[in-house]
């Protein structure tokens, strides 16, 4: 296996191609390996086996976070570093703490989910094999690539290369790392 | 593949077909091609016989504002018994307007309304600024502009903590989780359509900043997969958060005692006014520029003619709002209340009340009609009317409600002064500025969600690829 090459990259013309070749690596058993496209394609998740995103759990956490922070902070302020009478209302109330908690909690849930997202995403990044790639430039425009890295344990040069064959591609070659 | 053809439902007849939302059988190729011309291209004369105008105007916001920082508040016309003015008009006004950037982008977004696409970007930028614009007022109108860090709950050796029960401190929480939340969505949607140009850029310098900002974006479908989850969650939140914002703005004025504020239709009415006026703006930018950026057929007639429906729908229940204020003020039998009502419909600032109801009750109800719908000059004036008729309604509740209240003796008229003019036309300034940037130097149009509604991207549609058999 050549050390230096990062993964051998396939580009489609049409959502529906790549969709199918996607079928069928993942029907080959293949892991590390990916389907690059302009835009989200619908299906794409099931083409690839991809399981839902976890990203919600972030965000949830997030949210959390935020709500409690909120009343407790309030707590902390008006009723137990500096108690002060105000208009002869109790000391803390949860529904004049409300508001503030309520624009926490989406303030968090928008940090956790962006921050998760990132995080699972392995964002940002400066550097990538396929943005040096002078083909894949494409791929934020009209085509539809699909790369099997190197380092998949079922992956070698000639096979695979091969099972792309087989799946219609109009131009497959390898990206240096 | 006759399973298949089977498990689908039939295409719909022809009379019930809906147009596409990208017209002339546009390609993915072209939707980049065309925006990006707007960025790539020359600048256009038009956008500096705007920029221009709008960079001076912004100049004078900032003269206003260190002129009134170094004098004080006294240089506006807010004097007793109007204790709040036009700055509170104009705060309520901007944030109103930033709403539809934030309806368009959430709310559509969840209902599933793929017609949105073609403008949200456009409406969230402009959300962004209308906030920006909103922002400067209430951080100025507290008299001692440098001492604003007193609402933040700051550790300080005077050991003071801000009073949470007041909505004033609502409304601090509640603005800036709306300005960082509506740029964090904008931002997350920006970071698929600034790889397109770095992809695309000619010289370093694009290159280097477009690639910085696109944080390494390559289009991965496992990225998409969890860019799609994040971004529902972000439509998810700022739901919420849109409609809590212009309540909480509400509960300024209906959780005090006055007559005309202390109401409870407050929160959904100043919602709905919102909503109305943010698309006004929407169509007083959108009009304008799908002609100067040739982006005819992404901002469809049938675009408008939505946006039109939207702000008929939206007109109407503030008209239904307006009549139930009415209704409430002489069912509530309280002296004070119909008179607060009386005196803004025949008061000396009847001509304020007048315009409003005339702008914002009537004039949408065009909208009725197609042949208005479809007729662009009527729709854009229209649309700046809309937004004249909701500064009129900030008007009439801020100033007919604080100029004559309970004492006769209280009783005096209100006046802007010079300076209040000047700082609402410089915060014009700084809105039409940022705008022109951001359509000089960022995507104007959401290119990747464009993208994602035309029929070629769309792997069971023949147009993308799909073989016989499917339909």
């Amino acid at each position: 296996m050549n050390p230096k090459a990062y993964g051998i990259l396939a580009e489609y013309d049409t959502p529906a191609d790549i969709m199918h070749a996607a079928e069928k690596i993942r029907d080959a058993g293949f892991r590390k390996w990916d389907v690059f496209t302009p835009f989200p394609i619908h299906g794409m998740d099931h083409a690839m086996g991809l399981k839902n995103s976890p990203v919600g759990w972030f965000g949830f956490i997030g949210g959390v976070c935020g709500y409690t922070t909120g009343m407790l902070l309030i707590w902390f302020c008006n009723a137990f570093d500096y108690p002060l009478i105000i208009g002869g209302k109790p000391l803390f109330s949860p529904w004049a703490a409300f508001p503030p908690s309520y624009e926490l909690t989406i303030l968090f849930t928008a940090f956790g989910s962006i921050g998760g997202m990132m995080f699972l995403n392995k964002l940002p990044r400066l550097h990538h094999p396929l943005l040096k790639h002078a083909r894949f430039e494409k791929a934020t425009h009209d085509k539809f690539f699909l790369v099997i890295e190197t380092a998949d344990a079922k992956y070698s040069e000639a096979e695979t290369r091969k099972l792309l064959e087989t799946t219609g591609s109009k131009h497959i070659e390898m990206v240096e790392e | 593949m006759s399973a298949e053809t089977q498990i689908q439902a039939p295409m719909p007849p022809a009379e019930l077909a809906r147009e596409p939302l990208v017209t002339n059988n546009r390609n993915v190729a072209w939707v980049s091609d065309q925006v990006a011309a707007i960025i790539e291209g020359k600048t256009p004369k038009w956008w500096w016989a705007a920029f221009i105008p709008s960079f001076l105007m912004m100049c004078l916001l900032g003269a206003m504002l260190l002129y009134k920082t170094s004098v004080g508040v006294g240089v506006w016309g807010n004097n007793h018994p109007t204790m709040w003015g036009w700055d509170i008009i104009n705060f309520v006004w901007w944030i109103g307007i930033g709403h539809a950037g934030t309806l368009i982008s959430a709310i559509l977004f969840l209902l599933r309304q793929r017609w949105r696409t073609a403008v949200n970007r456009a409406a969230e930028a402009m959300t962004i600024f209308a906030v920006m614009c909103a922002g400067i007022y209430p951080a100025l109108h507290t008299g001692r502009e440098w001492l604003d860090w007193f609402l933040f709950p700051i550790p300080t050796s005077n050991s003071l903590w801000p009073q949470f029960r007041s909505p004033l401190m609502w409304d601090v929480f509640a603005v800036s989780t709306y300005f960082t939340v509506s740029c964090l969505f904008w931002y997350v949607g920006l970071v698929p359509d600034l790889a397109i140009f770095r992809d695309r850029a000619k010289t370093k310098m694009r290159k280097f900043l477009y690639g910085l900002f696109a944080l390494g974006w390559t289009g991965s479908n496992r990225h998409w997969s969890n860019y799609e989850k994040c971004y529902l969650i972000l439509a998810g939140v700022s739901t919420p958060l849109v409609l809590s914002v212009h309540s909480i703005v509400s509960l300024d004025f209906a959780v005090s005692q006055l007559p005309g504020w202390h109401t409870t239709i407050f929160p959904p009415y100043f919602v709905a006014g919102a909503i109305f006026s943010g698309f006004g703006m929407v169509l007083t930018l959108l009009i304008p520029l799908r002609k100067m950026c040739q982006l005819e057929d992404i901002i469809t007639m049938r675009h408008i003619d939505l946006m039109c429906k939207v702000t008929l729908a939206t007109g109407s229940i503030v008209g239904y709002a307006y009549i139930m204020e009415l209704f409430i003020a002489w069912y509530s039998g309280s002296p004070y209340e119909r008179y607060a009502f009386l005196n803004r419909i025949h008061g000396p600032y009847a001509w304020g009340y007048w315009t409003m109801m005339s702008c914002n009750v009537l004039l949408p109800q065009l909208f009725w009609f197609k042949k208005i719908r479809q007729n662009l000059l009527i729709v854009f004036i229209a649309s700046i009317l809309v937004n004249i008729g909701m500064w009129f309604e900030r008007f009439v509740i801020i100033v007919i409600s604080l100029h004559r209240d309970f004492l006769p003796s209280n009783w005096g008229y209100f006046a802007p002064t010079w300076v209040d003019i000047g700082t609402f036309l410089g915060t014009f300034g700084l809105f039409f500025t940022m705008f022109l940037l951001f359509m000089r130097f960022l995507p104007m149009i959401a290119v990747s969600e464009v993208k994602g509604v035309t029929p070629q991207s769309d792997p069971h549609h023949p147009l993308g690829g799909a073989k016989g058999g499917h339909h």
